[in-house]
């Protein structure tokens, strides 16, 4: 287990390396300088821009700014965002638990709802449920998330009233961020009816985020599952005497779970994408709508170093989900 | 938000908490945007100022509120010498600057603050030019304060003179501005001596009518009313701002009254909203203009003929339905109609395809081609520029002119769009900074603009035209100034550099419940004049 672990960490050294490459590199092909939109429709002067230039290190080779950029990310040095002049570690750290919450509560729902129906389906094959779950899942998968979000923002915080708006929390409720999970910090912070709020306010964001994963993982579940019942072993423990929940739960299920867990871990990266929607709509403080912003205003050390974090995550989510792997088959580890 | 204290989040929590609701009048106002920072100076946009200079700060003179006129701000009054050179400021006495955890102030307002928030700026040996990395001074720079002013001396500790190398008529309007809000020389120190400067741009300490409280990026920022402001109080004690980026979940916040005022509404749903029993909508001419720049020096369009020609062939009250959805007015002068100076006697080139077509006969003009830029980001003044550029190009189609329409990134456009020998006419617009007339035509219109760095995109360069803006700049009597720019317009329409799109009109909705909402033709958004019905 620990060479399997130590490999996988090492394989992970050139990927960063590329990742720095890639993150560097994809701002800076986009067409568009900075300190042109920072001027605006006003206009800028050759000299000021040059002066600019320089001072923000746009003058160098771009070979130097790249080394420019691995040197100071080897002393944990993000750079300063061009737009706000702020530390950009500070800015994702203030922004990253929010994306987090919405995400894991995102995963959690899809998982705990997708799984089940892709089981249910795949056993009640043919049946009206199985047919109802897959169309809902296939009208999920296409749903536009904006569109969706709205709708829901629509009816159920307009009309219904059942739910806010948009926002992290009651603006009634002020206190200090303390592990930037507002569901913990509203706990802690000892005022009533606070982590009810906040929970309120997670909903809707993280059932319209959760809305395309459910999806897939249902569908991956079903197939999964349908693959696995057909088996030979499992005809062999239904012809044992074996009661159905014992097959399915037990021998089918833990078999089928291996592509479902890769489904979860991919959808990490579907997450973020969906992120940038939801976060914009439900106004939600995250790093989805902070890098958009960012790439639209050409803020380079900021989609730069967002990017690398952000792909550092993603990697480490990966590295988590293939040592799930070998927790669920042992025949991983030992390969 | 490490930046609290614990006496301020007792406080806060005691007046916002849900144990005392009814107690403090909370205002909420659901933004667009976050703010780039609290320092007003290193920023531009109007977002930055609606949650900085106008809530925390105030300047030496001010705008009058809902108009471009300038009133006595932390300066008391002020004299111009007869060269119009030399600006001496009487400052008010008794202005208390706000306090926070890490700082209370031990005196009052005076001299040192004013030189040291203009001294920042424009000098580069002040120590406080570069207080983090990568600040600059961009509305100080582009105002031209930097070849301006000449110094500033401090009289006494109430009195400030500022020497400028030219005589400027809208130097009072240009020091209204938020870049030139005034800031605490003492605070600087303070954060000097702790080691933590950037606290300058994230904790501000102003002498406005609400103090800052605390700031969630991208979420909220909360500001109290300052007990201590030397102007009227405010009638609210609490200012919140809900960052709400998209305009229909501001809408859907305003009717759920989880914010009270919302800017920038959708213009397809403002209709709704005047229909809304719990709803108002307050609307106000925007102080900006769209327009179609011809490359004048380009031929065909350097005849001014063919520029007649086009701007006839060209159906704007189409555009201001199409586009605008009825949300703005057909443009005829380079200024706004809410602006001093705007000539109203001006008679716009009618919409007639087949005068056009024999004035452009008339100027040999056949089988013409030409090129429309359409910029690529929605702005008040234009909000769907594509769209605008397909209604053109159908017009000019109907006088026999084939329009490519073309785009680029916005920082591309921006660049294109100025080097000489561009190809075709630009779409493009203009918000005012200050309220002067300067603020567009010279920016916009003068020689000195069609040059590299300006801003004059149909490259026109009319000697009378500037002389008239130079003449205007210099003067100090605005009847003698309204005169000037009212020539100047007369000029511009004879010649026709551009074609005059529209002015956009800028709506409010609000909660019924709110009074005293003042709307800025500068756009800003303040609440020190607020009140909310219980």
């Amino acid at each position: 287990m620990f060479r399997f672990l130590i490999g996988k960490i090492l394989y992970l050294v050139p990927t960063f390396l590329g990742i720095t490459i890639i993150a560097f590199g994809f701002v800076r092909v986009l067409p568009g300088d900075p300190v042109l939109l920072m001027a605006g429709e006003r206009g800028i002067t050759p000299e000021r821009h040059a002066e600019l230039s320089a001072q923000l290190g746009f003058d160098k080779p771009i070979w130097a700014q790249y080394l420019d950029f691995l040197g100071r990310l080897m002393h944990g040095d993000l750079g300063n965002s061009l737009v706000t002049k702020k530390p950009v570690l500070t800015e994702f750290l203030a922004l990253f638990p929010a994306t987090v919450e919405l995400g894991l509560m995102a995963i959690l729902i899809a998982t705990l709802i997708g799984v089940p129906v892709g089981v249910l389906a795949a056993i009640k094959r043919g049946s009206w449920f199985d047919q109802i779950s897959m169309t809902g899942a296939l009208i999920g998968f296409s749903m536009p998330i904006f569109w969706w979000g709205l709708l829901l923002i629509i009816f159920f915080s307009g009309i219904l009233q059942w739910t806010p708006v948009s926002g992290r929390i009651s603006l009634l409720y002020f206190f200090p961020p303390v592990t930037g999970f507002m569901l913990i910090d509203s706990l802690l912070s000892g005022q009533k009816g606070a982590f009810v709020s906040a929970l309120s306010h997670l909903i809707l964001p993280s059932v319209v985020l959760a809305t395309i994963p459910l999806a897939v993982i249902a569908r991956q579940t079903r197939s999964a599952m349908l693959e696995v019942m057909g088996e030979d072993y499992v005809r062999t423990a239904r012809a044992k005497g074996m009661p159905t929940a014992r097959v399915v739960g037990v021998h089918a299920l833990r078999n089928a779970m291996i592509p479902v867990i890769t489904t979860i871990g991919l959808q990490i990266g579907v997450l973020m994408a969906g992120a940038i929607l939801t976060e914009t709509i439900f106004s939600w403080p995250g790093i989805g709508k902070w890098m958009i912003d960012s790439i639209s205003r050409r803020d380079y050390p900021v989609v730069q170093s967002g990017l690398l974090l952000i792909a550092a995550l993603v990697m480490v989510v990966n590295l988590l989900v293939d040592l799930t792997y070998g927790l669920i088959n042992p025949r991983i580890r030992h390969k | 938000m490490k930046i609290l204290t614990r006496s301020l989040i007792a406080a806060s929590a005691l007046a916002l908490g849900a144990a005392v609701p009814a107690m403090a009048k909370t205002f909420v106002y659901c933004s667009e945007a976050s703010p780039e920072g609290f320092d007003p100076a290193p920023y531009t946009a109007g977002t930055t100022f609606d949650a900085s200079a106008h809530p925390v700060y105030n300047r030496l003179v001010e705008f009058k509120k809902g108009t471009t006129e300038i009133e006595p701000g932390l300066a008391e009054s002020w004299e111009v010498s007869a060269d119009g050179l030399e600006y001496t400021f009487k400052l008010r006495k008794g202005v208390k600057w706000q306090s926070n955890e890490k700082f209370t102030p031990t005196r009052d307002f005076n001299a040192d603050d004013v030189i040291f928030s203009y001294d920042r700026q424009g000098n580069k040996d002040n120590p406080w030019h570069e207080y983090i990395a990568g600040v600059t001074y961009e509305y100080y720079t582009s105002m031209e304060m930097p070849s301006l002013i000449k110094e500033i001396v401090k009289v006494d500790d109430n009195t400030v003179k500022f020497v400028l190398t030219r005589p400027e008529a809208p130097f009072l309007a240009d020091i209204a501005m938020p870049f030139a809000s005034i800031v605490s020389k003492e605070y600087a120190d303070a954060l000097d001596k702790a080691g933590t400067r950037e606290d300058f741009n994230n904790l501000p300490i102003g002498t406005g009518p609400f103090k800052f409280v605390a700031y969630q990026k991208d979420a909220v920022i909360r500001f109290q009313k300052n007990a201590d402001y030397w102007g009227e109080a405010p009638k609210i004690d609490d200012l919140v701002f809900a960052i709400t980026p998209d305009a229909a979940v501001r809408l859907q916040k305003l009717k759920a009254n989880e914010c009270q005022l919302m800017p920038f509404p959708a213009p397809a749903d403002v209709a709704a909203i005047k229909a809304d029993p719990n709803l108002k909508v307050e609307e106000q001419a925007g102080l900006n203009v769209g327009y179609l720049a011809y490359n004048t020096t380009q031929k065909p369009f350097d005849d001014v003929r063919v520029r007649k020609a086009l701007n006839m062939a060209m159906n704007k009250q189409a555009i201001i339905d199409a586009v605008f959805q009825g949300a703005g007015q057909v443009a005829k002068n380079p200024i706004p109609p809410t602006m001093w100076s705007y000539n109203d006697a001006i008679q716009d080139d009618p919409y007639d395809p087949e005068a056009a077509k024999k004035l452009l006969e008339e100027a040999g003009v056949k089988d013409l081609s030409m090129k429309v830029w359409a910029m690529p980001v929605q702005r008040p003044y234009m909000p769907n520029a594509r769209r605008t550029a397909e209604l053109i190009q159908e017009d000019f189609a109907k006088v026999g002119v084939k329009v490519e329409i073309v785009s680029y990134e916005w920082g591309e456009y921006l660049k294109k769009s100025m080097e000489p020998g561009r190809d075709g006419a630009v779409i493009l617009g203009w918000t005012g900074d200050n309220g002067d007339p300067d603020n567009f035509m010279g920016v916009l219109l003068s020689c000195a603009a069609a040059g590299e760095g300006g801003a004059n995109r149909a490259f026109w360069c009319n000697q009378e035209f500037s002389d008239l803006l130079s003449k205007a700049k210099q003067a100090s009597d605005v009847a003698e100034r309204t005169k000037l720019y009212e020539q100047a317009q007369v000029i511009f329409k004879d010649q026709a550099p551009w074609a005059t799109l529209d002015h956009s009109t800028q709506y409010v909705p609000m909660s019924n419940k709110v009074s005293g909402f003042v709307q800025s033709p500068l756009g800003d958004f303040t609440f020190d004049t607020v009140d909310i019905a219980e």
